[in-house]
């Protein structure tokens, strides 16, 4: 079977065994819908949030933007690994003993006061929406690539799978299904980076094959001849960074408490019986996710060194098929600037922008690029996104690993997708319509508005998917940075300050969102040509801001705090009694 | 009332341990990352280990590893507080 047969089946697979999932679990109450009953077990529930967190960025682009910026890459790394401890220790098993269906729930009851929920449903839907934004795009390369439909058949499809799981089954549904796009994914990252290992190295580990010998002969090792090429073609070394030490410190520790306080994350802590089950589930989240985490890494070399190989001082005619296949949809694009038929790589952009192309062919048969050429040497445009899903075919692996590929990143992508989409419900159902507007609802009302608000979610998502605004890549940084600035630190000062009141916290959150908000819509929109270190603050890039963000919300806080009266008596009972594991869950009505 | 003191002071307890352990487990964890990982990887980098240069693989591997065994620890040794300050939850 070709390619592509055994890719509808793959993919066609996965999407039954989802519906199937959803159908068996479909949710009957509100508790089921939100928090899928509390039943969950902590190890299913560490699947379902590997699978939750690791979305189409990490699954397609993150082996890729490791590839090309070897050591700096180590940010995404760290970052989005680190903050599962912060999560742990901090965060998971306290909300668990507060016992309610969404963070907004907490800050509105910790903090007494209706303005502070608001504010927390502003900033849980921005970084929502912004995030699932970009889960489409990943959707629609799947689909464009591997399957020939095009993006919007692709978006279309993905959207109402996720809706026919997500709208019926709530966080039930899409708690066992996550738990089956762990498996999916996991696989098929698996399996051709564990090839490609013992293809390089010998070494079928490929976190081992990272360290050991490459098999040509040489005795170097792979990260070792990785330098080497590169320095020899001009790059810098792959194990040296060109980022500043306080940008890659800042990135991190944004990253690292911007995913700490992802909303889509934290709920799924909501969903285990008990505190000590929280604890233990976090740990389990992070071996699943470590799985592929320590993965990347490897595969991110691997690809760099046989990207080089097949395409360095290679002519257009005789290169891999692979180069012509991302040719065509545009993600590669060769100026042969010294017109002697070979593909030369080398360090900066080939020429400026993404491709643009001239329907008639160049003179070796390529696909002719019209963008003026820049003064490097380079000629090879590559859009980074493309490494782990072009990996199979650079090392040609059997085609039902590319199939498989293919049906691994439509799981990454759709349960994150869900994911992202039932907590913009829940805060649209929950928060806003029974909490602050129509506070009599029955519990059959709210789910309606639930599953309402749940496909409505579901259009705007597909609708970004189809129409993506030219600048996704762009907005990723702001859904870390606001997390990072505005809910982390409230949460973190409601479990432990028995003191903080609620004008510190609505002031904090305000100041951290506005401040993260502005600085990176300056760089990234209003004056994008000055967004280099020389005009950074602290030379501190958007995407580290975050980190300051929230440092500026934990100090307005506490300085708003010290001069307003302290929280009612009962907010302190409130605050102890999360503290300690055994007890009664808390009660909404608590402090109002 | 001796006892509901009692409790109050055995929660108290039970908090300053959670914070002591809490805080020696968040040391390690910047350590190993912001430490090892970005601040001192230079100097770590001149030690080579099974091919890799040290401080880029607890960057990109050694401090993912320390990670996951902090959460283990820190939910094993919370379980111990729970019961020995006796605040575990009921049914267990």
């Amino acid at each position: 079977m070709d390619v592509k047969t055994l890719t509808y089946l793959f993919v066609g697979g996965s999407f039954a065994l989802y519906i199937a999932i959803a159908i068996w679990s479909r949710a009957a109450s509100t508790r089921e819908f939100y928090v899928a009953g509390g039943h969950v077990h902590p190890i299913a529930n560490g699947m379902a949030t590997a699978a939750d967190w690791m979305s189409a960025a990490s699954f397609i682009s993150m082996a890729g933007i490791i590839a090309f910026m070897g050591y700096d890459g180590s940010v995404y790394l760290m970052g989005w690994t680190g903050g599962y401890v912060l999560l742990a220790l901090l965060l998971a098993p306290y909300l668990r003993k507060f016992g309610q269906f969404t963070v907004p729930d907490f800050i509105g009851t910790r903090y007494y006061s209706h303005t502070a929920r608001v504010v927390a449903v502003v900033s849980l839907v921005l970084v929502s929406f912004t995030y699932v934004a970009g889960q489409m795009r990943g959707v629609g390369i799947v689909f464009s690539q591997f399957l020939d439909v095009d993006i919007a058949t692709g978006v279309v499809i993905g959207m109402a799978v996720v809706f026919m799981y997500a709208v019926l089954g709530g966080m039930k549904g899409i708690t066992y299904t996550q738990v089956a796009q762990y498996c999916v994914l996991i696989f098929a990252y698996l399996v051709p980076a564990i090839f490609i290992s013992i293809l390089i190295t010998g070494n079928p580990v490929p976190q081992l094959g990272l360290g050991a010998t490459v098999a040509d002969g040489s005795g170097l090792s792979v990260l070792e001849k990785l330098d080497r090429t590169l320095v020899e073609l001009g790059f810098g070394a792959y194990t040296d960074g060109v980022k500043s030490k306080l940008d890659v410190f800042a990135i991190t520790m944004a990253l690292m408490i911007g995913t700490a306080g992802l909303p889509h994350v934290i709920v799924r802590f909501f969903t285990v019986p008990n505190v000590a089950d929280a604890r233990r589930s976090a740990g389990y989240a992070l071996v699943f996710i470590a799985l592929l985490y320590t993965t990347a890494p490897a595969v991110g070399a691997f690809a760099r060194l046989n990207f080089i190989d097949t395409v360095q001082d290679t002519a257009y005619t005789e290169v891999d098929s692979w180069f012509r296949s991302w040719e065509a949809i545009g993600l590669i694009g060769w100026l042969d600037k010294n017109a002697d038929g070979r593909i030369q790589y080398g360090p900066g952009a080939p020429f400026a922008g993404p491709p643009r192309f001239a329907p008639e062919p160049g003179p070796a048969g390529e696909r002719q690029v019209t963008n003026p050429p820049t003064a490097a040497a380079n000629e090879v445009y590559v859009d980074r996104d493309i490494m782990v899903l072009a990996n199979p075919e650079i090392a040609a692996l059997p085609a039902w690993v590319v199939a498989l590929v293919a049906a691994g990143g439509v799981a990454a992508a759709l349960s994150t997708a869900a994911g992202l989409l039932l907590v913009i419900s829940t805060s649209v159902s929950h928060d806003l319509i029974k909490n602050t507007f129509a506070r009599n609802i029955s519990d059959r009302q709210e789910l309606l508005y639930a599953r309402v608000a749940a496909a409505f979610a579901v259009g705007v998502a597909g609708y970004l998917g189809i129409n993506p605004p030219g600048f996704v890549a762009e907005v990723v940084a702001f859904a870390f940075g606001l997390a990072a600035a505005s809910l982390f630190p409230a949460i973190v000062m409601g479990i432990f300050s028995t003191r903080m009141n609620r004008h510190g916290a609505v002031w904090g959150m305000v100041a951290g969102l506005a401040f993260t908000f502005c600085y990176i819509a300056w760089f990234k929109f209003v004056a994008p040509d000055t967004n280099n270190s020389a005009h950074w603050w602290f030379g501190i890039s958007p995407e580290g801001i975050g980190a300051l963000g929230a440092v500026l919300n934990f100090a307005v806080a506490a300085t708003v705090n010290r001069f307003t009266a302290p929280p009612p008596e009962g907010i302190r009972a409130l605050v102890e009694g999360i503290r300690v594991p055994r007890g009664a869950a808390t009660s909404t009505t608590a402090g109002h | 009332m001796a006892s509901e003191h009692d409790r109050a002071a055995r929660a108290r307890a039970y908090w300053r341990a959670n914070l002591k352990l809490s805080g020696v487990l968040l040391a390690i964890w910047f350590l190993v990352s912001f430490g090892f990982g970005i601040i001192l990887v230079e100097p770590l980098n001149r030690i080579q280990l099974f091919g890799f240069k040290l401080g880029f693989w607890w960057a990109q591997q050694g401090s993912i590893y320390v990670f996951i065994v902090l959460i283990f620890v820190y939910a094993a040794a919370m379980k111990r507080l729970d019961r020995k300050y006796d605040v575990h939850e009921d049914g267990e």
